[in-house]
Formats: structure tokens, C-alpha cells, sequence
């Protein structure tokens, strides 16, 4: 087990700087999931951490040690592929024992520690059947199964669960996160599915463009998100971000608020709209509202709250629960704003 | 994967493939231009001056050159229209359920071994001798009179010998694009209400361009240079009727001994071989995904 | 509905036999007329199963040539050229298609460029170049000179299936401690195995067949079997069964060998160009 550090680290792949260059220290046995959007460099810098991409500059330091020279297999770590990567022409047993195998370990070890894993990760039946023959899931299991017999000091995951159905990701969001408590090994987990990020995460990183915008534990991003990108990117749905004149009355270029802090109302309240869409999910109602010299704002409302599309409603924000965004889009506080008053 | 060391490696695995190849082109075509300038007579040793263009001058205005050149476009062209409106039929048919499909699969791809000495010996005496060959005979049957295939229509008789010997080879390929088509972009179109033969041509026919494009591109690469199957028929005769490009060449260099005109005919050869080549890359290279 | 698709499997069978049949009746004609005599080989109307068989063409030209010695040098022709193409090859088609650069596309298409070059167009220094070298009508020169002509084809073929072959599953080898020795040995070659089966056979097939250079590079000797079957066609040898005879000699082992592995050749005729 080992905590992993990145020291101004960059890469570019010819003229393009793909991460301009990034800090970031991950705790012993942390979980730590990477967020963002599509082609932010969630899986570059995931590969520059597994040593399958060479920094451009700047150090990776696992448990303190500069391993920034060291070939992938010496730096201790397991990888998850998306796809997966089982090698197609050997049985399931052989997969899982190919590392240990390529480590020169005997023979008899091997069994057992292949056995050990097939049981944690309930693949016993399956062991002498070939990739192809197995679902989705069950690969899934297998190159789990093939990173933890191997014993490394951290797991690297590049969106394992995108090739899966919503039920079995939701079923593998749980066995991944059961796993981490078992083993306490740190995991670097990399998805661009914020639900996936909040729940399993002990830290979220955001990435936007290569650049870091915030580390927090998903509560602390969810409640005060240091931008607007990290605000309209953690949370679902997703918070209202708010232009114009509405956020200059606030002393800012755009003001955000979540669906959960605008009370809504059918007879009064801080700004009028027109139901667009209610969107009834029994526990909870999600209004979407079309205000006037506001735009569209979504707004939650207890499970039985009655609207329809075209209906009259009132939304109040709950000031507190205002958050405030500067033209660059960063988050001001409420006395930032006070003191340039 | 991209570790300047590896990067190293993979240079060094290149380079042996690069280094040959290149020795290969340069080497033996910069002889072939100096030759093409100089006076050199294999039998006759005369010091083998600088001509200029003469030797150029030479082969461009002999009549065989032009008669050449439209025979080499001729074969390609006709070998290629024969097999792949042939190879398109057969490989639809192919396609279609039918019983004992292995069999008559290897019984169509079965020309593409045979040598090109033995299918225009076989062609030359068995079918098209206008005496003892099978095609005599037919045409015996049918109350026709007898052609001299080689003497009569000598290009065209090549052309029939060599596209036997490609058709397998755009059937096979034809074939395999076909069952690579997606099933349920049939069902679909016909959920659509596509008769068969509007799914042929909105669906089946688009599919075929790319393998098309391949099966032209390869065939035209080894059709240019076909020689075997004229030294073994028609020795480039009657006169130059099926002589081809590759054949003067040959002729000039190692029947009449040459070397400064049959270089200067190798170096045509290889400038208009450059011009199709572009010529095809242009058309159907966009079809070939490097 | 079953009715109708069955009338319909029946048509379509028996004109893909007829026409199979009809594309494959050279070949089927000159296995008959091997095993006639020289009298019925002519005869008209043509004999097609009612003669009598004899195998005395066989034995004439196992007696009258050498056969043996003409299948030995294809055999080394075509399986040195191709071998020693491979291990060039090989290499260069993994460096392609693993390590790509911004210029692989230029120099894939460099190389297959390199096969359109006519053959006449470099007939003559080849010739002389030879001629000083002592590669005259030698094996060695042949294989050589196709090696170099079926490289790009081979570089090409191997280059598409490799290709194939997910860079993730390479990096999981890498991951896992494979060093790049093992990770070609026990990952890249096993799955790599059906392309390159293929590219030796269809490339073993064209060089058994080439008869450009086989054919003005040799003398009595060295040549291979394309040369010994043009020496069939002087004049004097309008011997039809004899001439049928031998040709089946020369075709039999490759068509065999084709016949065999129909499967990967498929494949491999599409040049992997085709999926
Ligand atoms: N080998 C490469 N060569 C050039 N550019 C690359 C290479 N690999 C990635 N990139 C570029 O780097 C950027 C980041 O890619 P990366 O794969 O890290 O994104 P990602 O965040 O994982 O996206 P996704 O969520 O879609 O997987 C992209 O713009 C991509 O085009
Ligand atoms: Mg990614």
C-alpha cells in the first residue's frame, strides 16, 4: 500500500498540451475518483501515473519514491482496463494467473492465489472457460481478478463499468467499493459519471482541460464548489446557473443554486414562471420552470407537489444556499462580494 | 507504450523493411536511367557512350511502343471488367443458401494457384488450338467454323486465360464482403418495404465499392506486368498484336540485347506505371484505410 | 414460405455447381487428359470418362525431366523468400502498428508503392547486377529478388491484422511484468498466430506462382517449376497428355496446400483489406 504523488506533472503529444501541469498528492489507502468531462486527460494522466505514457516533465512519486524512470510493471501497480484488455486466447484461470506467472512465481502459489481470488470475486465456475464465453459482468470480474492477485501497492481503474448495463454497474459500483474496505489498497478510479464519483469516492478530483479545478471529498464539492465548471459538474440534476442582471444583483457574473434550495410555491414567492416539464419520480418531483429575465431553472418539490406542464408556479431561492461566480468563474463568498461593495 | 525507448525499438524493428526496400527501388532504377542514356549493346561491346534522349527517341517513336501500350491498358482493362462483373455475380450467388457451399468454393478459388505457365499452356493447346482444342470443337458442334483463337484474336484470348485466373480472387473477396454485411441492415430496409432488388442496389451494391476498390487496385498492381502467360502463347505475336509493355522490354533486352533501349523502355514503363498508380490511388485509394 | 425458400436454395445450387463446375473445368480437363494416352487426348468428339486410364504420362515425365529437382527449388524458393520476408516483416508491420508515427501512413503506402514499380523497369540492371554477382540463374538470387517483391504485401497484410489487435491488451501484458520479449511471445504472437499463417500462405502461393523473374532469371537448373512447364511450350511438344501430366505436377502441391487451408487463405487473399 502506498500513497501516490504527482509533482508538476505535464504532457503534451506533439504540440498539443494535453495536461499543462498538475499537483496532487493521493493519502495511503485513499479512494480517489477522477472526474470530468470527455477528453479532459482523466485516462492520460491515469497512464502517466501507470507509466504507459512518459511525463513530459515533472515527477510521479509512489510511497515518496521517484518511480518517474521505472518501466509499468515495476512500479507495483494494477490497471483496469476499460476494455478491459483479457487476453482472448488464454482460459480464464490463465488470465488472472498471467502476472504472477510473468513475476516467476511457482506453481503451486499460483494456484492458490488464483483460487483465492476466483472465490473473492465468485468466479469459480467459470475458470477454464475463454473470455469470449463469459458476459459482460463476468470479464468485468476477471480483470478485477487479474489486478488483485498481484497484490500492488495501488489499483488503477480507467472507467471499468462504462461497458456495463445501469443494473450491473450499479451491483459493480458496490463490489468495487466492498473491495477497497476489504483490502484498504488505494485506488485511482477514473469515471465521467459524477454518481459513480459521489458515491464510491473518499476525494473527487475534477479535471477540466488537464488542469486540476478542485480536490474535495464529494460533500465538500457538492456544498462549495470553488467554480462554476465544478458547480455545474457535480450534482444531479444538475445546480442553475444564473446570468444577467439576476446575478448582478448579487455582486456576480453568475450566481448558482441547487434544484433543493429553490422553494417552490403555487401562490407566491421571489420570481414567476411557467411550468415546462414536471418530472414525477414518486419520492421526489423535479420541476423544470421557464422564469422570465431568469431563464430555466429546475427546482425540487416533494413527491405529491401537483404542477402540470404550463402551469402557474413561484420560486424562491434560499440565500444561504446562493452560490456566487466571478466573470472567470470562480466562486466568490458572500463578504468577498460585501468587501469590493 | 510510447517510451522514448520503445520508440527506439520500434525504429530498429522498422528499419531493416525500410533499408531493403529502398535499396531495392533506388539501386536497380538508377541504373535503368543511366542505361537509358548510354549507347550499350550486351553483344557488342562499343564503350558505351552518352547518347541523350536517343535511345528515348528510339523506343517512343517505334510502332511497337504505342501498339504496346494500348495492348497493356487493353489486358488490365478487360481482365478487370471480366472479373468483377463475374466476380459480383458469383460471389451474390454464393452468398444465397445453398447445399455443398465448401465445395463449390474451393472448386472456384482453385484457379488462383495455378501458375501462369500452366493456365496458358492448358488454355493454349486444349482450348483455344484451333484443331484439337475444346473450343474447335464446340464451335464444330454449334455449326460454327473453327477460330484460330491466338493467331485470330490473340489479345482477347489472353484476356480470357488471365481472367480465369484472377476471378477467383475478386469472387473470394467480393464474397467475404458480402457476409460481412450486417443481416439486419437487410432485415431493416426490407421492414422498410425495399424489394430485393431495391435492396440490392441502396444496400448490397454500396457495400461492394470498398472491396471493388481493393480487388482493381491489387489486380491492376500484377496485371501491369503479365509476361508468363505471352511467352508461353503468343511470344507477343502475330507481329506485336499482344505485345505489352512488359513484353517489349523483355524483348529488347534479352532477345535483341539491347540495354540502352530496353532501359529506356523500362524507365516509360515505370513513369506510366507511376501515373496509373496515382491515377488509382486518387480513385479508389480513399477505399484503402492505411 | 419454407416451400418457396427451398425451390429457391434448390435454383441457386444448381447454378452456383454449374457455374463452379464450368470455372473449374480447365483444370478438371487437364486431370483427365493426364491420364490418357497421347492418341485420345485429340481424339474428337473429346473422350471425358470413357478411355483407357493410364499413368504411362506420369512416368514418362518423371523419366524424361526432372521433376524432382524443379519441386525442390520451388520449394525453396518460395518458402526461403517467404520466411526470410517474414522475419523482416514481422518487425516492421509490430513497429507500424504499435508505435504509430505521423508518418507511418506515408511510408506504409511508400512500401506498397514499391510493388507497383514494374518489374521490366529494373529487368535489365537486376539482370546485370546478377550477372557480375554470380546470382545468375542461382536459388539464392530468387529469393532474394522475391523476398523484396512480396515484402510490401507481406508488411501490408501483417500491418492490418496486427492492427487488430487492442493496444490495451498489450499494456495489460506490460502491467502485468511481461517484458517486451514474453509480451511477444505469449501475447502479441498467440493472437497474432491466424494472420500470420495466412501471410505465409498466400505469399508462399505467389511466389510458387511468380513467373516474371523465375522466368528470365534462370537456366535449366535452378529453375523452378514455372520454368520447367515453359519449356512445354516449344513447338515440338504438342503432347497433350504428357503436357497435362506434367502440369499437374506442377500445380498439385500449391493447389493441394490451397486446397487445405481454404480457411486462413481467404482471409489472406483479401490481402486484409476486407473484413
Ligand atoms: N496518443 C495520443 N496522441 C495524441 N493525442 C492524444 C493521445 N491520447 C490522448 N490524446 C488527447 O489527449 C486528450 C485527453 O485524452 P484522454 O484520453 O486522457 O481523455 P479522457 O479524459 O480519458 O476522455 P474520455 O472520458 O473520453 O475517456 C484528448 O484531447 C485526446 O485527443
Ligand atoms: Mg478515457
Amino acid at each position: 500500500m502506498a500513497g501516490i504523488a504527482l509533482r508538476n506533472v505535464s504532457k503534451a503529444f506533439g504540440m498539443q498540451h494535453v495536461i499543462p501541469c498538475i499537483d496532487l498528492d493521493i493519502g495511503d489507502g485513499e479512494l480517489v475518483v477522477f472526474v470530468g468531462p470527455s477528453g479532459c486527460g482523466k485516462s492520460t494522466l491515469l497512464r502517466l501515473i501507470a507509466g504507459l505514457e512518459d511525463a513530459t516533465s515533472g515527477q510521479v512519486l509512489i510511497d515518496g519514491r521517484d518511480v518517474t524512470q521505472l518501466a509499468p510493471a515495476q512500479r507495483g501497480l494494477s490497471m483496469v482496463f476499460q476494455s478491459y484488455a483479457l487476453y482472448p486466447h488464454m482460459s480464464v484461470r490463465d488470465n488472472i494467473a498471467f502476472p504472477l506467472r510473468m513475476m516467476g512465481m511457482e506453481r503451486a502459489t499460483v494456484e492458490r492465489k488464483v483460487a483465492d481470488a476466483a472465490r473473492v470475486l465468485n468466479l469459480q465456475d467459470y475458470l477454464d472457460r475463454k473470455p469470449r464465453e463469459l458476459s459482460g459482468g463476468q470479464r468485468q470480474r476477471v480483470a478485477i481478478g487479474r489486478a488483485i492477485v498481484r497484490e500492488p501497492v495501488a489499483f488503477l481503474f480507467d472507467e471499468p463499468l462504462s461497458n456495463l448495463d445501469a443494473a450491473l454497474r450499479v451491483s459493480m459500483r458496490m463490489e468495487i467499493a466492498r473491495l477497497h474496505q476489504q483490502f484498504g489498497t488505494t485506488m485511482i478510479y477514473v469515471t465521467h459519471d459524477q454518481t459513480e464519483a459521489m458515491t464510491l469516492a473518499d476525494r473527487i478530483v475534477v479535471l477540466n482541460h488537464g488542469r486540476v479545478e478542485q480536490v474535495g471529498t464529494p460533500l465538500q464539492l457538492y456544498r462549495h464548489p470553488a467554480s462554476r465548471f465544478v458547480a455545474g459538474f457535480i450534482g444531479s440534476p444538475r445546480m442553475n446557473l444564473i446570468e444577467g442582471p439576476e446575478a448582478a444583483r448579487h455582486g456576480a457574473a453568475t450566481v448558482g443554486i441547487r434544484p433543493e434550495n429553490l422553494v417552490l410555491s403555487d401562490h407566491s414567492g421571489r420570481w414567476q414562471g411557467r411550468v415546462s416539464l414536471a418530472e414525477h419520480l414518486g419520492s421526489d418531483t423535479y420541476v423544470h420552470v421557464d422564469v422570465e429575465g431568469v431563464g430555466a431553472l429546475t427546482a425540487r418539490a416533494a413527491g405529491d407537489f401537483d404542477v402540470r406542464h404550463g402551469g402557474r408556479v413561484w420560486l424562491t431561492p434560499d440565500e444561504a444556499s446562493l452560490h456566487r461566480f466571478d466573470g472567470e468563474g470562480r466562486c466568490v463568498t458572500a463578504s468577498e462580494v460585501d468587501h469590493v461593495r | 507504450m510510447s517510451s522514448i525507448h520503445s520508440r527506439a525499438t520500434a525504429r530498429l524493428a522498422l528499419s531493416p523493411a525500410v533499408i531493403l526496400l529502398l535499396a531495392w527501388m533506388a539501386i536497380p532504377l538508377a541504373m535503368t536511367l543511366w542505361y537509358s542514356f548510354h549507347d550499350y549493346q550486351l553483344l557488342i561491346p562499343r564503350g558505351n557512350e552518352f547518347v541523350g534522349w536517343e535511345n528515348y527517341a528510339y523506343f517512343l517513336t517505334d510502332p511497337a511502343f504505342l501498339h504496346a501500350l494500348v495492348n497493356t491498358l487493353a489486358l488490365v482493362g478487360g481482365v478487370l471488367l471480366i472479373t468483377v462483373a463475374a466476380g459480383i455475380g458469383l460471389a451474390l450467388l454464393l452468398d444465397q443458401p445453398i447445399y455443398g457451399r465448401g465445395i463449390v468454393r474451393v472448386l472456384v478459388v482453385s484457379p488462383f494457384f495455378v501458375m501462369p505457365t500452366v493456365s496458358a499452356l492448358v488454355w493454349k493447346n486444349m482450348f483455344m488450338n484451333p484443331v484439337n482444342g475444346l473450343l474447335a470443337w464446340l464451335a464444330q458442334l454449334l455449326g460454327m467454323p473453327a477460330i484460330d483463337w491466338l493467331a485470330q484474336a490473340p489479345l482477347l484470348s489472353l484476356v480470357i486465360i488471365v481472367a480465369w485466373g484472377w476471378l477467383p480472387f475478386a469472387t473470394l473477396i467480393l464474397l467475404t464482403a458480402l457476409q460481412s454485411l450486417d443481416a439486419e441492415q437487410k432485415e431493416a430496409a426490407q421492414m422498410d418495404g425495399a424489394g430485393a432488388l431495391a435492396r440490392f442496389r441502396h444496400i448490397t451494391l454500396p457495400h461492394l465499392a470498398r472491396p471493388t476498390a481493393v480487388v482493381i487496385l491489387i489486380q491492376t498492381i500484377f496485371l501491369l506486368s503479365i509476361f508468363a502467360e505471352i511467352l508461353v502463347t503468343t511470344n507477343g505475336g502475330p507481329g506485336t498484336q499482344s505485345t505489352n509493355l512488359a513484353f517489349l522490354v523483355y524483348s529488347q533486352a534479352l532477345l535483341r540485347f539491347d540495354v540502352g533501349s530496353a532501359s529506356a523502355g523500362g524507365a516509360v514503363a515505370v513513369v506510366l506505371a507511376n501515373i496509373l498508380a496515382l491515377l488509382l490511388m486518387r480513385l479508389v485509394g480513399r477505399n484503402l484505410d492505411a | 414460405m419454407a416451400g418457396r425458400h427451398g425451390r429457391n436454395k434448390l435454383v441457386f445450387t444448381a447454378l452456383a455447381w454449374v457455374l463452379a463446375l464450368l470455372v473449374f473445368f480447365p483444370l478438371l480437363w487437364t486431370l483427365l487428359t493426364s491420364f490418357k494416352t497421347e492418341g485420345e487426348a485429340v481424339a474428337i468428339p473429346p473422350k471425358f470418362l470413357f478411355f483407357d486410364w493410364t499413368l504411362e504420362n506420369y512416368a514418362e515425365v518423371w523419366e524424361r525431366t526432372d521433376y524432382l529437382r524443379h519441386l525442390r527449388n520451388s520449394i525453396i524458393i518460395s518458402l526461403g523468400s517467404t520466411l526470410i520476408g517474414l522475419a523482416v516483416a514481422i518487425p516492421a508491420a509490430w513497429a507500424m502498428a504499435f508505435s504509430p508515427t505521423r508518418s507511418t501512413r506515408t511510408v506504409l503506402l511508400w512500401m506498397l508503392s514499391t510493388r507497383m514499380l514494374p518489374a521490366v523497369g529494373v529487368l535489365v540492371p537486376v539482370y546485370l547486377l546478377f550477372k557480375q554477382a554470380g546470382l545468375l540463374d542461382s536459388r539464392s538470387g530468387l529469393v532474394l529478388i522475391l523476398m523484396l517483391t512480396n515484402l510490401p504485401i507481406m508488411v501490408w497484410m501483417l500491418y492490418t491484422y496486427f492492427r487488430e489487435i487492442p493496444r490495451e491488451i498489450l499494456e495489460a501484458a506490460r502491467m502485468d511484468g511481461a517484458t517486451p520479449l514474453r509480451e511477444l511471445a505469449y501475447v502479441l504472437a498467440p493472437m497474432a498466430l491466424p494472420g500470420i499463417a495466412s501471410t505465409l500462405l498466400l505469399n508462399v502461393i505467389l511466389a510458387w506462382n511468380e513467373s516474371f523473374w523465375t522466368l528470365n532469371l534462370t537456366a535449366a537448373s535452378t529453375g523452378p517449376l514455372t520454368a520447367f512447364i515453359a519449356s512445354f511450350s516449344a513447338p515440338e511438344g504438342l503432347f497433350y497428355a504428357r503436357l497435362s501430366a506434367a502440369s499437374m505436377l506442377a500445380i498439385a502441391p500449391i493447389v493441394v496446400l490451397g486446397w487445405l487451408s481454404q480457411k486462413q487463405l481467404v482471409r489472406g487473399l483479401t490481402f486484409g483489406a476486407v473484413k
